[in-house]
């Protein structure tokens, strides 16, 4: 199943048989190589997108000109595409919170209202 | 300083970076694969943009003409660049190997003249050292991956190798007019010092691809092109560079 494409985001989406199976030789055929950009120091590697090369050096080189060209960059990283683990499409349920469960969902707490009060009220 | 051997000097720097960003940028949209051509198209326009800086120093120092008229409307016979950048591009293999031993050459040049007595070089130096940096990883990752690619690979890098020395140790031929007076003064070091230096900087990533770098006291280098004189294929690349040019050569761009 994990050779039908050579493409593992391909693979990823679970498009059932299509033919031949394709047999990835190392060296033979390129690989996708996923890149993470780094703003400035210290910043996160965010996500950015991909580039198909013949190996990690070439995979930083062509990285180095599709994404760090026009925005400012101070790093980057590539990893091979085939060595990230995701989970299946289909178990995307497993991330359903429960009704009961939104105080989850808080990201910080509500004092807007409160430090207006405390302003009027000097 | 003398003024007369450093502009001979700027040049000779700036016309190879010119004619090889031109013959580079003949690869654009016809690379192998997108991501390289976008790549070698990038630093083509790096390359210009050094002939550029090259030009305006003359210019603005030492009192030349305009960096766009000095660069499309000299005769042939007036341009100082090597023989190795006037070459046609051939195939991928050439132009890669010719990337890879002109920029290392390139790059020892312009670390050379980090401790430059002329300060323009000095500022020059310091703006184009990341850059060439850059250009020289994409090379050596190259030479790496294409001779570590098979059999038929490894011969065309070897062939293209055996094509291209000669005319890479051009790039180095000394000026029998300026040569002392460039080194006297701490310009630079000379032609003869950054040839060795750039052997020894080519050597150990030809060793480490397996290529076979020819015995140097064999290597005869193709001199010439610093007298303007040149092979038939400069004339061609230079009248399709400036045909725009030329259609108006009082247009303002």
């Amino acid at each position: 199943m994990s050779n039908d494409s050579l493409d593992p985001r391909v693979n990823r989406l679970k498009l059932g048989p299509a033919g031949e199976v394709v047999k990835v030789e190392e060296g033979e055929n390129w690989n996708i190589y996923e890149v993470f950009h780094q703003e400035k120091r210290g910043a996160h590697h965010e996500h950015v997108g991909c580039v198909h090369a013949p190996d990690p050096q070439l995979a930083l080189v062509f990285a180095k000109e599709q994404f760090a060209r026009r925005k400012k960059c101070v790093n980057l990283w590539v990893v091979k595409s085939a060595d990230i683990l995701a989970f299946d499409v289909e178990d995307e349920d497993m991330f359903a919170n429960n009704m009961e469960k939104t105080y989850r969902d808080a990201s910080g707490f509500k004092v807007m209202e409160k430090i207006n009060k405390f302003k009027q009220s000097k | 300083m003398n003024n007369a051997a450093l502009t001979d000097l700027i040049i000779k720097m700036a016309d190879d970076e010119l004619i090889q960003g031109h013959r580079n940028s003949e690869w654009t949209g016809l690379g192998p694969v997108m991501e390289e051509d976008i790549a070698f198209s990038s630093m083509a326009q790096d390359k210009i943009g050094h002939a550029w800086a090259l030009y305006r120093m003359l210019h603005e120092e030492l009192g030349g003409r305009g960096p766009a008229t000095f660069a499309f409307v000299r005769p042939e016979n007036e341009l100082k660049s090597s023989h190795l950048v006037e070459m046609p591009n051939g195939e991928y293999d050439f132009s890669l190997m010719r990337h890879f031993l002109f920029d290392l050459a390139e790059s020892v040049r312009y670390e050379s003249l980090q401790d430059s007595s002329y300060e323009p070089f000095r500022l020059l130096s310091k703006k184009v050292k990341g850059e060439l940096k850059y250009h020289t990883l994409h090379a050596n990752a190259w030479i790496m991956q294409l001779s570590r690619a098979g059999e038929e690979s490894y011969d065309r890098m070897q062939q293209a190798l055996d094509q291209t020395i000669a005319l890479a140790a051009g790039i180095f031929e000394p000026s029998q007019l300026y040569e002392e007076a460039l080194i006297e003064d701490k310009v630079y070091p000379g032609e003869t010092a950054l040839y060795h230096r750039w052997l020894d900087r080519i050597y150990p990533v030809l060793v480490k691809a397996s290529l076979n770098l020819p015995e140097i006291s064999a290597i005869v280098p193709v001199y010439g092109g610093r007298h303007g004189l040149h092979t038939p294929h400069l004339q061609s690349l230079l009248r399709e560079m400036s045909e725009v040019f030329n259609l108006d050569t009082e247009a303002s761009w």
